[in-house]
């Protein structure tokens, strides 16, 4: 493997765009990361806060409404307003910068944009008057005020114009390059969107037919079971939907920024494929340690959630191989020598870096999680806030910071201030969440459960976790001068001399020329997909109908708080 | 010269012999996992019973005079406990150390969860269905067992005690009963 970078002439990377031809669609890729790094910075604040309210540490403000409304508004901020605005954002950036073109559909951009916020007031509004503190995940038969569950669908439908664009977007590209391989940044988001369509379904059935009924007082009862079959349709795939900018950077971005090349474009591609296929079937993980479901389609949808480590296990040597690639291009010999020689103060490297290390832990505990009767120790502990902690918040959120870090000057016009505060930037969310996480997967282990607003530290039990939690609130602290970092490093004060950049992908050392028909669409996937779907999810959708369990009675969580 | 269709070539080799490795390590673990539900009967807790949330306390398994531990006449110990907003009915129970013990739960208005801490009991206790667990306590002493899932504005106070009892002191009353007090 070594001697390919070190042996071979690399082709000659295809002529960038012309420079100075500013893109179209620059205001709506800044409106959207703006959003969703605003609601990022709320949320971090509220994080930490929450941290303090579980310690043994006095808090200001704390009561149990003020805390469940802190976790449900740093719930919503992080996992569906900062996520799917980055997202939409960084996917009208690749359409444009990818496929060299500028946008056809960006009015219909703007207008799922202006949808998506009028939205998020509406669900924020909600939670910050005390109707709405249901958590993220909702719990019926608890139901909060309509208008966050309205605003929420909003969001919803404005990602929605999002995938339509998205997908118009690469089917005009191919119409116009016959034959032509889609470029994988653009083939990536476009799974993303097809993945997140499906996605949808789930959550959106439960809103729909079973929540706000019941929130607007039409319907008295509701079948438990049901919904929350319904929503871990959604609840494990829309991790993947977060994760995919992420695995788009390391496929297409810090290769290049390294100074190599992607090892096989090939790999990515079926890595992206296996994401769109693998991450569906398989939320009913989540709902292990229920009564509803059999062993039976437990087990099943186990197995495929092991299939899931799959393309990421795929992704980890791909990208592994590319960054050797780029560290023996620049100099480095033997075993790891090749690592000391990748040029770690560029952010993308760092960011990478930083990004396996905790995916390792991360994902490490997953593993856990989604052993069938391991999941039995840790369910609903701290164990698996430490996981999805470190996944998203860790992984996948620093590659967000490295995202909006590698095409800020391409949209701003300005390169950064300081590159050092950048850096510092992304060594303290590291070592923030790690110091954060760590303790957790401790807690977890001797039985600290979730979503408590306070804990009775005059137990004897109890008081041995004290210490732990201080030192968790310490990373959470640290997080927050991380976040407060980015924003500084993001606004213009933060920003230095005007320069003209072209944001420029990775090359894969063969670029694709032509890739069959199935590596270039998803046709073919989709039907798998539903297949997958209907083996997975229809006999346990379809029980609740044949055998209809009782139904519990509702309990509006927003009456009588006036 | 050089030879772009051997690199690609060995490219290709080196990929696959990693999907291979990876596909080996998956089903490593899916047979660790296979193998300890089979000889070690480590599964999740499915049990779909039904129980209407609405009328659980009325009569049946879950009335007063049903809940916490029992032993029935051929030894099998059961407790039983309701699980509602903000506590459980009752807040202690007492259970035999090195003895299976069924433990069956059940909701009259929203989602709980319950783990005790120090063991691997954990179930969701969803309304509409009976959640049941098997379990050998190996510990004695007072266990924490709190609600897990959120539940409510009261949920951080949703806590009980498992005591668990060497075997010798676990002495049911002539109703087959055996209580904290």
């Amino acid at each position: 493997m070594a001697s390919i970078a070190a042996n071979d002439a690399l082709p000659v990377p295809a002529a960038a765009p012309a420079a100075g031809e500013g893109l179209r669609s620059r205001r709506l890729v800044l409106s959207h990361f703006w959003l969703a790094f605003a609601a990022f910075l709320i949320a971090c604040v509220l994080g930490a806060w929450q941290m303090w309210a579980r310690s043994p540490l006095d808090a200001p403000a704390h009561t149990a409404s003020n805390y469940f409304r802190s976790v449900t508004l740093h719930g919503v901020a992080m996992a569906y307003v900062l996520s799917t605005f980055f997202i939409m954002g960084f996917g009208y950036f690749v359409a444009e910068t990818a496929l060299g073109r500028p946008l056809k559909w960006l009015k219909a951009g703007w207008w799922g944009f202006w949808i998506g916020v009028v939205g998020v007031l509406m669900a924020a509004l909600a939670v910050i008057s005390g109707k709405a503190s249901v958590l993220y995940t909702f719990y019926p038969p608890m139901t909060a005020t309509p208008w966050f569950y309205i605003g929420l669908v909003l969001v919803v439908v404005g990602s929605w114009i999002w995938c339509g664009v998205m997908i118009a977007e690469m089917s005009f590209w191919k119409r116009d390059n016959p034959g032509q391989a889609v470029p994988l940044a653009m083939f990536a988001t476009v799974a993303n969107a097809v993945m997140w369509l499906w996605t949808t379904v789930g959550v959106a059935a439960e809103l729909l037919f079973q929540v706000i009924p019941a929130s607007l007082g039409w319907t008295q009862m509701v079948d438990v079971g049901l919904s929350r079959t319904l929503f871990s349709w959604t609840l494990h795939a829309i991790v993947y939907f977060w994760l995919f900018p992420a695995y788009i950077a390391f496929y297409t971005m810090a290769p290049r920024e390294a100074g190599g090349r992607l090892f096989s474009d090939t790999m990515g591609r079926l890595s992206f494929i296996l994401f769109l296929l693998y991450s569906l079937p398989v939320g009913m993980h989540h709902l292990f340690m229920d009564p509803e479901h059999s062993s039976g389609f437990k087990f099943l949808q186990m197995v495929l959630t092991a299939f899931v480590s799959v393309p990421t296990l795929l992704t980890v040597f791909t990208i592994a191989a590319s960054l050797e690639i780029a560290g023996r291009m620049r100099g480095g010999k033997g075993l790891f020598g090749w690592v000391a020689a990748l040029p770690w103060k560029n952010p993308m490297t760092l960011a990478t870096g930083l990004a396996f290390v905790m995916l390792f832990f991360g994902g490490g505990g997953g593993l856990i999680n989604m052993s069938y009767g391991m999941n039995a120790m840790i369910h609903n502990t701290s164990w698996v806030t430490a996981h999805f902690h470190l996944i998203f918040g860790g992984t996948v959120v620093i590659m967000y910071f490295a995202i909006a870090y590698a095409i800020w000057p391409s949209l701003t016009g300005r390169e950064f201030a300081s590159l050092k505060r950048v850096r510092w930037q992304l060594w303290l969310w590291f070592i923030g969440m790690m110091v954060m996480t760590i303790p957790w997967h401790g807690l977890g282990l001797e039985g600290q459960w979730r979503r408590v607003a306070a804990f009775d530290y005059t137990d004897p039990i109890i008081a041995t976790w004290g210490p732990w939690v201080i030192v968790s609130l310490i990373g959470g602290m640290i997080l927050l001068v991380s976040a407060v970092l980015l924003i500084w490093n993001l606004l213009p004060a933060g920003l230095g001399r005007r320069t003209v950049q072209v944001y420029r992908y990775a090359e894969a050392v063969h670029p694709p020329g032509r890739v069959p028909a199935a590596l270039n669409g998803f046709a073919l996937w989709n039907v798998l997909v539903a297949v997958l779907m209907l083996a997975a999810y229809g006999w346990p959708i379809a029980q609740f109908f044949a055998d209809p369990p009782p139904q519990a009675v509702i309990h509006h969580m927003d009456r009588g708080i006036d | 010269m050089i030879d772009h269709g051997a690199t690609e070539r060995r490219i290709l080799k080196t990929e696959l012999r990693w999907a291979v490795f990876v596909g080996f390590l998956v089903l490593m673990i899916l047979g660790a996992i296979v193998y300890a539900g089979i000889s070690m009967h480590i599964n999740p807790p499915s049990n779909r019973e039904f129980i209407d949330p609405k009328t659980l306390h009325l009569s049946g398994e879950f009335t007063e005079a049903n809940l916490g531990t029992s032993v029935d006449t051929d030894g099998q110990v059961t407790t039983r406990v309701i699980a509602t907003q903000f506590s459980f009915v009752p807040q202690c129970v007492v259970v035999p150390a090195n003895r299976t013990v069924t433990l069956r739960f059940a909701s009259p208005d929203v989602i709980h969860g319950i783990l005790v801490s120090g063991t691997n009991v954990n179930t969701m206790v969803v309304p509409g269905y009976v959640s049941q667990v098997h379990t050998e306590f190996t510990r004695t002493g007072d266990l924490l067992m709190p609600c897990h899932e959120y539940c409510g504005f009261g949920h951080s106070q949703m806590l009980a005690t498992v005591r668990v009892v060497p075997p010798e002191q676990f002495r049911p009353g002539p109703d087959g009963k055996v209580t904290c007090g």
